[in-house]
Order: structure tokens, then C-alpha cells, then sequence
């Protein structure tokens, strides 16, 4: 077997040096009636590397993937170009198949990367600080709710009807356990968000408001009035990033005023992976750090006085403070933090904002073009890269029917909020540098074809 | 006992080393190479990516208040820069590719790279979670597969895919535990730990807001059933059990202890980290274990990537399948695979707990494990486990002449050998055999850890060592052990010859600076 180094002799030799007469003599401590006596039956043995790639091979290409067709999916993850030197980088050894940096003589490699990473995150959220990652944005975004409630000893959080649904329902899940309060609402198909009626759910036991930026449907909330009025009550402003290019374009959230700024940060050279591994940042202001979840990653000296970095400030941590540290968190998405950090030392500052104006400027073109198409209607007064239209019947339906043609065209609201029937006719789109123009002219041909029976007056 | 490579370093060559020989102008030493910060080597406005269409589309008039004022200060560098940049840094890190890496309850074994070719299959990698499902059926169905072999091979009823690492399934099981006794309107308040888990245990126990009381050790280092039999009770809503467990031992009562916890009508969560040890040879579900998670990062294989990500699905009982978290996934009576979201829940899956992350589940993760699942089979499996305990315990007693092994006498152990600081010099503790390591070119074993031992150190060679490796490394440490019983001053100020010596952890705490300029 490939991965199994030992001989038979070898094994021969090491059990008598062990003093045993054969290998189940080690589980001795097992009980009889539980140590199987073979291989796990009905299972299949041993394959080539040849066979098992064959297999898997069959398997993923029984997807459509986003390469193959017009494609304008988005909803908290984002398809970017992923420069080559990303996953050579990764990929090598040394970082792959490195360990969670414990020793930091023999791991400055890792750490030095975390630095720069927290270095990069603090300064695209405009932060004090940033730490060395989280498992994603929606997990992130639970913790910096648990965070408000520790900085604040409140428990009453007020969400935005903006947030990305599966991050308010794992909120919803955790604070079913934890007692903390949710006061949640759903989105409207309105041209802005209604920032008034968020700030009107704030009150004296208000722990945080919970605002993402750009929101679900793709409008830019104004951060700085919310924040004001949060503030004001001795809240916390929250804000969750599910697009970090978008920071490229629009204010950081900790310049107008966030405590704490989680995000996704997929988007950077982590890729789709059909919803995992992705990446979790978390940043806030100095002040707050000893509440912090998960690693961070600090500067210090070594014997003879050299510049080094090691995991600090780890008394929060699951493996000092155990059932009083700030988080269970001990794995992170550290392999997923080098990737963003060397697409954004490729691209730097200048880099991200130009990237970001031609996201921007085809999400506007496009939906331009959309408009258009007889039955569509666009919702948003504002976007970055993603935007909403409503169309005259369930967009789950034209979703399927899309993929029929071939086109993978955005995510139906009514998947993101079944039953919701005021949403059902909701559709999210996004564009990125990735989108040609050829893709867009499928995208409002087939659409224009699907509605020609659902939309009043005759197709143009 | 194999000769060491014969061109490494001797004694009759002296005292060379790295930190020797003539001054350098640049700072590095040879191929020792000192790596700036990338603020040091980034020029502003620079740029490494070049993109094909002009930058300056026209901005949206309703953003325009809403526009940063100035691009986040970071530099930009070109490609050969940057590939440079991270290369320089690479060889500043030991992995699992240079040579062993025993971390205890780690499972640090090879990364076949089968899976990562696998892994980046355009079908796999490029497929976003939230297109129709008719269009993923492959990737549907490979989370299906990667389920069911995890099914078989713990004896388990179902399994939750979504946790995104260990602590995330240990939280899983805690609310699939909490939502089951919930559900019969039998809230209770504690959750019982043993002294010697893992630090995730009790801080996800309090995470999922329940209080934590731990449960004491016998003198050979498994729970004691007595003390946690006297204090089972109405309040009691589940124990957390590591099998094996962090001293590297199988607790023999589990059985035991599962009648007396289910007696009181409470669950077994288990611990799964150490399944590697165990996989093809024993499984859970016949032990009375009503929830385990399981590291891909560990057992199957996928890569530790400098901290992460994992992956950590949850095997449950039939007492807690129905509320595994939403998306689950399934092979409907029809034979088609599919993921139960919210839409579909309240119909087919309606006891879930919720959702506890956005999106599926770590999916980059299982197309790894499938890959590494299939290649061993039901039968490499099986020897996985049979050489990762052999490997133990060679290392167990090729070294307790000259390391205090507080269990060895008590029989063998399984994927990991456990030893003491007992017997060292006065002054001479378990971090200096592992900065002593550092210096023979090893990466030290977990340190401290499991807190039941003074100054443990907890070796898992895993069963990807080969016997050859295997004696290099226990010469190394017996040497240093050995340095260390006679009390060799050296050994307190190593490691002498890493890309870095001891660093100033309390500094680094007390005036913390966790950004570049900041």
C-alpha cells in the first residue's frame, strides 16, 4: 500500500522489540466483542491511485462548474481570478503540511504570514487589529455577537435585515443555546435598506447591531448613522464584509465607525469549493483584543535579539482558559489566510480598488442590460457587484430553468428565504471581472425567452 | 539501528554551525535566508496582477458618498516578488514533508497528493454552493460516499457534514445532544469532562451554554468510573469521553461507562480525535457512543496547512440522527442524492437543530478524504491503525530506559506514547528536550499536554513513518534525553541552530503588536 511505509519484516521486527507476538496484542485494552476481526464488511478494498482517480474524476464531472457557463452566483461567495502563483504557493510543502505554529523557532514561515495577514485585514477593514482567521464569515459573524455581549454584558442583538440569511440562522442556532436575544427582520425589495427601521430597534439593553455591508440584496447601508446611534445607546456597531473586494471601492467599516468588522474572505484566491474550506476575518478595535476569539499572532524578539513572531495573547484561548476561554475555536482556516494574503501582496491597495472599479462597472452594465429585458425589474439604487431584479413568477422556477439552458444565473431569493412569498420573485446577481459580455447577452436572451409568457405586453 | 546520513554534520567537524563562520553583509547565511516584512519590500502602487479592461468604468452616482476615501494602505509587488517572498518564507517552517512531526493528538501523518489533484477538479473547486442542485449531482454525491464510509466505519446511524473542524463538530454534537433532550422537556444544566481532554471540551461545553464540572483520573491514566458514576445524575446532560484517550490509552470501560451515563438518562459524546488509532478495528457505535466528530485533518489524511482549515463531521446514534443540522445530506429512497436545506426541512428533516454555518460543509476537505478512504480501502484502514499503534508503541519502549513513561508498565499503548519530566536534572524541564529537538532537526512532540502528567510530552509518530525514520528520530531524542538526565547546560539555551533561538513570549503578551507599523 502506497502510504504505509513498514515491511512485514519490519513489523516483525518491531513487535518483538515491543515484546508482542502479534499486532492485536496492542489493543489488548479494547474488549473482546468490540475489536472487528477483518475489514469492515461490504466495504472496498484497496485502490490504485489510477482507479480512485478515475472514480473521482467521474464524480466532478457530474457538475457544472462555474468555468463551463455564464455564471452570476454570488450571495457570500464570489468567483475572482485566482492568479497561478496563489496555488503554486500554497501547495508548497512547507506550508501545507506544516502544523498550527507551536513552535515558533522551527514555524516563522506560518507566523510571519499570519502577520501580514492581520497586518492586510486590519487595514482593509480600517481596524485597530485583526486576528489569524476563523473557520468563515457566518461563524465569525456568531462570535463577534458573542463578543459584543462579553465587551458590553448585554445579550440583546439587533440584526439588520440585510444579513445574509445563513449567518442570522446560525446566530438564530447558538443563541437558542445561549440565551442571547435576536431581534431580526426580514429584507425588503426596496431601493435602499431600511437603515431608519434598524435604528429604531435599538435600545438601552442593545449589545450590538449587526449590519452586513454591502447587504444581501447588494445595497451599501449607511454604516456611519447606524453606528451614531448605536453608540449613542452604549452598543457596539457590528459589521459583516461577505465581499472583500468590495472594500477595494466603498469606506472601511472601521472608518465609519465599526467595533468590530467580521467577513468572508473567500473572494481573495480561497475559490468556491461548492461552499468550504472558506475563510473567516475578524478585526476591531485595539481596546477590545482580550475578548477577541481565536489566534493571534504578535511580534516579539528571540535570545539573541533578532525580530520574531510567535501565537500571543493566548490566555483567551480553548487550551489555557478551557471552559472560560472566549471561544472554542482552536483549528482556523490558516492555509485559506495564505492564499488572500498572496493575492492581495500581488494586488496591494491600488491593485484591489482598480479591481474593484471593474467589478463595480460591470455589475452596473449588466444591470443595465437586464432592465431591459421586458418582466425584469431592478430593485437596488445602489450596488458594488451584486444587485437584485424581481421577475413576475418564483425565480426559483427561472433558476432551474436557467441551468436547463446551460446558464447558472444567480441565486433566487426564495431559496435564501423559503417561506417567504413576498420574496419568491427575487433574484440576486453578480458580476465579476470574470463575467465577459458574451455571458451577459446569454443571460438576458434566455431570460427574455423564459418571461415572454409571464410578463404583461408583448417581447421586444 | 540505521547509521545516520552520512553527510551530515560530525563532532570531529567542530563547532560550525549556522550561527558561526564569517560576517555576512546581507544578514542571511548561505541558504539560511532572512525574509523582510512584506511592508519592507512593497512599494505603494504597486501591482503584481495585471487585468484586461481599463479600471475607470463610471461610478454608480448613488455610491458616490459611500466611496473610501483612499485605497487601503498595502503594497502591491510583481510576481516574481512575491513568489520569492513566500518561497524565502516557506523554508523558515518544519512540515510533515521534511521529516516526522510526532505532535500528540495531532495526527500529523503524510499528505498523499492524490488528493490535492483531486481536490482541483474543476467540478469539485469551482462549483459555487448555492447553484441548482441538478447541477451538482457529482459533488452531492461525493459527500454522500465520503458519509456513508464514515457511517460504516463508526457503526453510527447518521452523520452531520456541515462542522468545520473539531471544536465545530464538538459543538454539533453538544446541541444535537441538547436539542434531543430538549425535545423529551428534560433540559439539564452540566456537562461532566475528564481532567485529561482536550481544552476544546469544557470551552465548547460552555460554549453551547452548558457549565462544566471535570471528572478525575485513575493513577493509570484512564476516567474513573467510581467518580463519575457518584457523581451521574438528573442534572447531568452529557460526558465528554476522548477514546483513546490524551494519555494515549484505551478506556476499557466504555462500555461501562456509556450503560451508566445512558442510565440516567444522559449521552456519550466522544471525542474522535484520536479515531486514528483505532479506524477498521474498532467502532464506536458499538461502545455505546452517541456523538463523535471526526478530523479529516487527522485520521483521513487532508493537510494541516499551518493551522487549518479542518473539517469535522459528526457521526450520531440513532437517539440523535434526526437533529444532525441543516444542509444534511442523503440518498433519498428514490437513489437520488440530495442536500436537505431549510426548504425542505420542515417535510424530510424536521427535529434539525438549524444551521450552524453558512453553506455545506468544508467540501475541499472531503473530496480529499474520499480520496484518501478509497485508495486505503476497508482492508489499508485497518492496517492504518495497526502501524500507527505499532509505531507507538516501538517508540514507547525503545525510549522508557531513558524517558519516565508513567503508563508503559500498565501495557501498551495505542497511537501515541506518553511520557514524564521525572528523572531530568534539576532545572531541567520538557521544553528543553523539545528545543533540543529542534536542534537534532525534528519537530518536538506535544508539550504539556495532557495536564494529568508533570511536563508530559505525548509522541504520535502516526503509521506513516517508516522504521528507518523512526529510529533516526529515537536516537535523536534519547540523545537529548539523555542531555537532559545529565543536566548539559547547552540544552537550556537551544534551539541553537533553527532560523530562530528561544522567542520572548512574555513580551510578545505584554506589549502586544499584532500588526506591521501598528
Amino acid at each position: 500500500m502506497r502510504y504505509l511505509p513498514l515491511t512485514p519484516a519490519e513489523r516483525a521486527e518491531m513487535l518483538e522489540v515491543i515484546g508482542a507476538a502479534r499486532v492485536d496484542d496492542l489493543f489488548a485494552d479494547v474488549p473482546a466483542e468490540a475489536l472487528l476481526p477483518g475489514p469492515i464488511p461490504g466495504l472496498p478494498a484497496h485502490a490504485s491511485e489510477m482507479a480512485v482517480e478515475r472514480h473521482m474524476g467521474a464524480l466532478a464531472a457530474a457538475n457544472l462548474s462555474a468555468g463551463e457557463a455564464p455564471f452570476f452566483l454570488g450571495a457570500g461567495a464570489y468567483r475572482h481570478h485566482i492568479p497561478a502563483a496563489v496555488d503554486h504557493l500554497i501547495q508548497r510543502g512547507e506550508f501545507l503540511t506544516a502544523y498550527t505554529p507551536y513552535q515558533p523557532e522551527i514555524a516563522q514561515g506560518t507566523l510571519q504570514v499570519l502577520f501580514e495577514f492581520q497586518t492586510q485585514v486590519a487595514r482593509l477593514f480600517g481596524t485597530d487589529v485583526a486576528n489569524a482567521s476563523m473557520y468563515d464569515g457566518s461563524t465569525a459573524c456568531w462570535e463577534a455577537i458573542a463578543m459584543a455581549g462579553r465587551v458590553t454584558k448585554r445579550n440583546r442583538a439587533v440584526l439588520s435585515g440585510g444579513m445574509h440569511p445563513h449567518y442570522s440562522a446560525t446566530a438564530t442556532t447558538m443563541a437558542r443555546f445561549t440565551g442571547d436575544r435576536l431581534d431580526q427582520r426580514l429584507p425588503d425589495l426596496a431601493p435602499e435598506p431600511d437603515d431608519a427601521a434598524l435604528i429604531a430597534a435599538i435600545d438601552d439593553e442593545t449589545s450590538c447591531v449587526v449590519v452586513q455591508y454591502p447587504d444581501v440584496l447588494g445595497r451599501i447601508p449607511d454604516l456611519a448613522a447606524v453606528g451614531e446611534a448605536v453608540h449613542a445607546r452604549g452598543g457596539l456597531l457590528v459589521v459583516v464584509v461577505t465581499e472583500p473586494v468590495a472594500l477595494g471601492l466603498i469606506e472601511a467599516p472601521g472608518h465609519l465607525g465599526a467595533d468590530i468588522v467580521v467577513g468572508e474572505g473567500q473572494g481573495l484566491s480561497v475559490g468556491l469549493q461548492f461552499g468550504g474550506p472558506y475563510l473567516g476575518l475578524f478585526g476591531c478595535r485595539e481596546k477590545y483584543v482580550r475578548q477577541m476569539p481565536g489566534r493571534l499572532c504578535g511580534q516579539t524578539v528571540d535570545a539573541d535579539g533578532r525580530r520574531g513572531f510567535v501565537l500571543t495573547l493566548t490566555t483567551r484561548e480553548q487550551h489555557i482558559r478551557r471552559e472560560k476561554a472566549t471561544s472554542n475555536i482552536c483549528t482556523n482556516s490558516g492555509l485559506c489566510a495564505l492564499a488572500f494574503s498572496i493575492h492581495m501582496s500581488l494586488l496591494g491597495g491600488e491593485g484591489l480598488a482598480r479591481l474593484a472599479r471593474i467589478n463595480h462597472a460591470r455589475a452596473s452594465r449588466t444591470a443595465e442590460a437586464l432592465a431591459r429585458v421586458p418582466g425584469v425589474r431592478l430593485i437596488n439604487a445602489s450596488w458594488f457587484n451584486e444587485f437584485a431584479i424581481e421577475l413576475p413568477r418564483d425565480a426559483r422556477e427561472i433558476v432551474r430553468e436557467l441551468a436547463e439552458y446551460g446558464i447558472l444565473g444567480g441565486v433566487s431569493l426564495g431559496r435564501l428565504y423559503p417561506g417567504s412569498p413576498g420574496l419568491a420573485r427575487g433574484l440576486l446577481l453578480t458580476t465579476t471581472e470574470t463575467t465577459t459580455d458574451e455571458d451577459v447577452h446569454a443571460l438576458c436572451t434566455v431570460l427574455r425567452e423564459l418571461l415572454v409568457d409571464s410578463h404583461e405586453g408583448s417581447p421586444t | 539501528m540505521n547509521a545516520p546520513n552520512p553527510a551530515g554534520w560530525r563532532p570531529e567537524m567542530g563547532e560550525g554551525g549556522p550561527a558561526a563562520g564569517p560576517a555576512t553583509a546581507s544578514g542571511d547565511r548561505g541558504l539560511m535566508l532572512e525574509e523582510p516584512l512584506i511592508f519592507e519590500l512593497g512599494r505603494p502602487g504597486g501591482c503584481g496582477v495585471d487585468m484586461d479592461e481599463p479600471g475607470d468604468g463610471p461610478v454608480l452616482p448613488a455610491l458616490q458618498r459611500f466611496l473610501r476615501a483612499e485605497p487601503p494602505a498595502l503594497p502591491g509587488l510583481s510576481e516574481p516578488e512575491t513568489v520569492r517572498h513566500y518561497t524565502r518564507l516557506s523554508r523558515q517552517n518544519y512540515a510533515i514533508d521534511l521529516g516526522p512531526f510526532p505532535l500528540g493528538s495531532c495526527t500529523m501523518k503524510h499528505n498523499p497528493r492524490l488528493n490535492e489533484k483531486v481536490a482541483r477538479l474543476p467540478g469539485f473547486a469551482d462549483i459555487h454552493p448555492l447553484q441548482p442542485q441538478q447541477t451538482v449531482r457529482g459533488a452531492i454525491a461525493a459527500v454522500v460516499e465520503l458519509a456513508d464510509w464514515l457511517i460504516a466505519l463508526t457503526g453510527m446511524s447518521a452523520v452531520a457534514m456541515t462542522p468545520k473542524a473539531g471544536a465545530h463538530g464538538e459543538l454539533c454534537g453538544l446541541l444535537c445532544i441538547r436539542a434531543a433532550l430538549e425535545a423529551r422537556g428534560d433540559a439539564r444544566a452540566v456537562v461532566l469532562v475528564p481532567e485529561s481532554a482536550h481544552g476544546t471540551n469544557p470551552a465548547t461545553a460552555a460554549f453551547a451554554g452548558y457549565g462544566v464540572e471535570a471528572i478525575p483520573a485513575t493513577p493509570d491514566g484512564r476516567v474513573d468510573l467510581a467518580a463519575l458514576e457518584a457523581r451521574l445524575g438528573p442534572d447531568v446532560a452529557a460526558v465528554m469521553i476522548t477514546n483513546p484517550n490524551t494519555c494515549g490509552l484505551f478506556e476499557r470501560d466504555m462500555k461501562r461507562i456509556a450503560d451508566a451515563v445512558h442510565a440516567v438518562g444522559a449521552l456519550v459524546y466522544c471525542d474522535g480525535a484520536n479515531f486514528n488509532a483505532v479506524v477498521g478495528k474498532v467502532r464506536p457505535g458499538d461502545l455505546g457512543i452517541d456523538a463523535m466528530h471526526i478530523n479529516l485533518h487527522k485520521t483521513f489524511s487532508t493537510p494541516h496547512g499551518g493551522g487549518g482549515p479542518g473539517a469535522g463531521p459528526v457521526v450520531l446514534s440513532e437517539a440523535l440522527a434526526s437533529f444532525a443540522p441543516l444542509p444534511f445530506a442523503l440518498r433519498g429512497a428514490d437513489g437520488v442524492v440530495r442536500l436537505i436545506e431549510e426548504e425542505d426541512a420542515p417535510a424530510d428533516h424536521p427535529r434539525s437543530f438549524g444551521r450552524m454555518a453558512a453553506f455545506h460543509g468544508q467540501m475541499g476537505m472531503f473530496t480529499r478524504a474520499l480520496t484518501y478512504i478509497l485508495s486505503h480501502g476497508a482492508d489499508g484502514l485497518r492496517q492504518v491503525a495497526e502501524d500507527a499503534v505499532l509505531n507507538a508503541n516501538y517508540v514507547l519502549r525503545s525510549l522508557s530506559d531513558v524517558l519516565d513513561a508513567p503508563y508503559a508498565h500498565a501495557g501498551p499503548c495505542m497511537h501515541e506514547a506518553l511520557f514524564s519530566d521525572a528523572g531530568l536534572a534539576a532545572g531541567f524541564s520538557t521544553l528543553d528536550i523539545a528545543k533540543g529537538l529542534i536542534d537534532e532537526g525534528f519537530h518536538p512532540m506535544t508539550v504539556y499536554f495532557p495536564l494529568v502528567v508533570h511536563g508530559a510530552m505525548l509522541v504520535e509518530p502516526t503509521e506513516t513513518e517508516s522504521k528507518a525514520g523512526l529510529d533516526r528520530f529515537i536516537a535523536s531524542l534519547r540523545s537529548v534525553a539523555k542531555r537532559a538526565r545529565a543536566g548539559d547546560a547547552a540544552l537550556k539555551s537551544a534551539p541553537h541552530l533553527a532560523p530562530r533561538r528561544r522567542l520572548d513570549e512574555t513580551l510578545a503578551a505584554r506589549k502586544p503588536v499584532l500588526g506591521w507599523g501598528g
